[in-house]
């Protein structure tokens, strides 16, 4: 179980106040108006955002001020998800061994989960001479290989058109299916949520609240969150 | 264990970064000291000296100035017309930073010199020969390398302008004059200054050309002073007295500059073609073509000379001068070697630490420094424990590397920062750190701006001529010192042989390094 514990944020003159528990194997969305801070919730979860107050907790364990290489978690950014000078074999290898020093049953496990994202054959390639949805598939395999039990995603595919996005998504969901991973994803489309995302987290107004059914919260949607969805 | 790592990778940095630091403290400060104790209680500076600082400042305002006001009609006239070539001619005009001082006097004398090509064709007609050594031979030489340097700063300023301003202007019925007002003089005034600056620093550090150009007593610098102080009259308290003039001198134009936004003259983005309707008529085209004909002319000329005359003398000369290169080579590659080094910790640090900053300002103060002080203070340093003449070329190796680090950690420095933002927070979830991090991520993407650092260190190492002059005997030299000699000695051939193996070593390193960078270098 992921427990946050009175986490408080100031960054200059933004603030970020959030308390909740969020079970073991739960597929949350995380969504809100532009600027709230949802990357900044996702942020201290993963290290990356300093928090003021407040604890961050996994399965028990107090994460606050563990440097992000040190937690148990796979994160997937907006954009510069992979090295551009390293092929794709190397930006998954990497998710295994950041020696890149792999060996015989490594280099297994890595041309299967190259398999399985549907890039065989493409470990040579780098990320230059992929397509947008190719890359991400590789981002994924690497995901796939680290099986970590908290995936967080920041908008990763939201540079994608519908069917490829969707196509993620389900790939995505299959993965936290395999490696029973907890997944928090940001995103501006509640299709999203609806398509992969049982529950939701609503980001508004300084304050992180839920998870609440993602059904439930869109149908009958609180003042802030019926104002940005319009 | 991944958190070890972290925190091992970070004390690391820590150390290497504060070594280099020290190190750094000790070449620019320490030799100061070296020098500012053994100057006590020595007798005041003598006429002599006075003239010397004098000269200094007078040929440094007169080059840096010259150089500028030339620069700004060449500047113009490449910023407004196309032609083919142009992108070839700015990449040249890239080459004098580079050139070795002794080659492009060689090929300044062999045009301008007693016997050049001008003082001939005078005498074709009948008029006197005027002789090129002294104060004009100085700022001749000065103008010779900054000017184009001066003409890239500005055209950086030029290809600064907005393309659509130039269209804006012309949907004025803007006239060419109207164009300068409104756009390129506000340009002028905020670039010009700085570009001043950075050739006036250049020149105040003057010791070769002022060696070989200038003449006698009355054309002395004061690092030039300093060096026959140390050499001829084997007196170091005066050596050390002048070292503190020189380094004065260096604080307040570097305090000066530091004020100054400095421009960055290395960077690429000068051969943008921006579409100009400012062109004028026939008479304006004949004007510019004229100048950057000049200008080309003016660059072009001398090393056609010391080709020409090289040529011929390459085969049959002595043993000495391959010995001497085959030396300049070892220190060149030693330089390159610890300058990367030492810049890739620095810059490391500088992004880790608070207060890197510091570091920053510590990495650059050797724009400001002068080799031949901090030659005069290791040689003070090392003298009770060792006698310097047998660390000749460590010394010069370890100041030409000093001497370069300004310029290396401007190239590092900003990919650095842009790796760290673009790649650093994937790096830091995957656990990269420390040397795996320095493996995979790091150098190769910095291979570009590593590749051209290195390609500018050792060229730089390989043709300076300063530091060595103090240490070495007769053994032991480099090759631009072997060069030197032979030139002292009027040995005309094969000093033009030497020279014209000077000039290829020197671009021959910097293209094998800066084509490495390139290659494999995408994305």
């Amino acid at each position: 179980m992921l427990r946050l514990e009175s986490v408080f944020i100031r960054q200059d003159d933004f603030s970020l106040t959030m308390d909740m528990s969020v079970p073991a194997g739960t597929r949350a969305a995380v969504i809100g108006p532009s600027g709230a801070g949802k990357s900044t919730f996702l942020g201290a979860i993963a290290g990356f955002v300093p928090v003021t107050a407040g604890h961050v907790i996994w399965d028990g364990q107090d994460m606050t001020g563990q440097n992000p290489s040190d937690r148990p978690i796979s994160t997937l950014f907006q954009d510069n998800n992979l090295f551009p000078h390293l092929t794709a074999f190397q930006n998954i290898a990497l998710g295994l061994k950041p020696s890149l020093r792999v060996t015989a049953t490594e280099r297994e496990q890595i041309d299967q989960a190259l398999a399985r994202v549907g890039l065989s054959g493409y470990g040579a390639r780098k990320p230059a001479q992929l397509s947008g949805g190719q890359q991400s598939r590789v981002a994924l395999a690497r995901v796939l290989l680290r099986a970590q039990p908290l995936l967080l995603l920041d908008e990763p595919f939201s540079a994608l058109g519908p069917a490829l996005k969707s196509e993620m998504l389900t790939l995505v969901s299959d993965i936290c299916a395999e490696t029973n991973a907890t997944l928090l994803m940001v995103t501006h489309d509640v299709g999203d949520a609806r398509a992969i995302a049982d529950k939701t987290i609503l980001v508004a107004d300084g304050h992180a609240s839920g998870p609440f059914p993602t059904a439930e919260l869109l149908d009958n949607p609180p003042p802030a969150l019926r104002a940005y969805l319009g | 264990m991944t958190r070890d790592t972290a925190r091992t990778a970070r004390l690391f940095t820590l150390i290497a970064g504060g070594m280099v630091a020290a190190w750094l403290v000790v070449l620019n400060f320490g030799a100061l000291g070296a020098v500012a104790f053994r100057a006590e209680g020595f007798s005041a500076l003598r006429g002599a000296d006075w003239a010397a600082v004098r000269f200094t400042l007078v040929q440094a305002m007169l080059s840096a100035g010259l150089s500028v006001l030339l620069a700004i009609p060449i500047a113009r006239a490449l910023a407004r017309r196309q032609f083919r070539g142009r992108g070839l001619l700015i990449t040249l005009m890239g080459a004098p930073f580079i050139l070795p001082t002794l080659v492009a006097v060689l090929g300044l004398l062999a045009v301008f010199g007693r016997s050049g090509l001008i003082n001939q064709a005078l005498e074709w007609v009948g008029l006197a020969r005027f002789n090129i050594f002294g104060l004009h031979g100085v700022v001749l030489a000065h103008v010779f390398y900054n000017l184009p340097l001066a003409t890239r700063i500005l055209l950086q300023g030029w290809a600064a302008i907005p393309a659509e301003r130039f269209r804006l202007a012309a949907s004025l019925g803007f006239t060419p004059r109207d164009t300068f007002r409104q756009l390129e003089a506000p340009m002028l005034r905020a670039l010009l200054p700085g570009a001043f600056l950075v050739i006036f620093l250049i020149c105040l550090t003057s010791f070769s050309v002022a060696l070989t150009m200038g003449g006698g007593p009355r054309a002395t610098t004061v690092e030039l002073a300093i060096y026959q102080a140390f050499r001829f009259d084997y007196d170091m308290g005066r050596a050390a007295l002048l070292a503190l003039v020189q380094f004065a001198l260096c604080a307040v134009a570097g305090l000066i500059a530091w004020r100054v936004a400095l421009p960055q003259a290395l960077g690429g983005g000068m051969d943008r073609a921006v579409q100009r309707f400012d062109t004028g008529g026939a008479a304006l085209q004949i004007w510019d073509n004229a100048l950057i004909a000049c200008g080309a002319l003016f660059l072009l000329i001398p090393l056609a000379m010391i080709t020409l005359r090289g040529l011929p003398h390459v085969v049959a000369l002595p043993a000495e001068v391959w010995q001497a290169a085959g030396r300049s080579l070892v220190v060149a590659l030693g330089a390159t070697g610890v300058t990367l080094a030492m810049t890739l910790a620095l810059a490391h640090a500088v992004l880790a630490f608070r207060g890197g900053a510091f570091l920053e300002w510590l990495g650059l103060a050797a724009l400001a420094a002068s080799p031949l002080v901090i030659g005069t203070g290791l040689f003070l340093l090392i003298q009770p424990l060792a006698n310097p003449r047998d660390f000749a070329l460590l010394v010069t190796m370890l100041v030409n590397a000093g001497m370069a680090m300004p310029f290396a950690l401007r190239l590092i420095l900003p990919a650095l920062r842009d790796i760290r933002a673009a790649q650093g927070r994937l790096a830091d979830v995957l656990g990269l750190h420390g040397l795996a991090r320095l493996r995979i991520v790091t150098l190769p993407r910095l291979r570009r701006p590593l590749g051209f650092a290195a390609g500018l260190t050792a060229a730089l190492s390989m043709g300076d001529l300063g530091v060595i002059m103090l240490f070495a005997e007769r053994e032991g030299a480099t090759l631009p010192m072997q060069l030197y000699r032979l030139m002292s000695a009027y040995r005309q051939d094969d000093a033009a042989g030497a020279a014209l193996v000077l000039l290829g070593t020197s671009l021959a390193l910097f293209w094998v390094f800066d084509q490495w960078g390139r290659t494999n270098a995408e994305a």
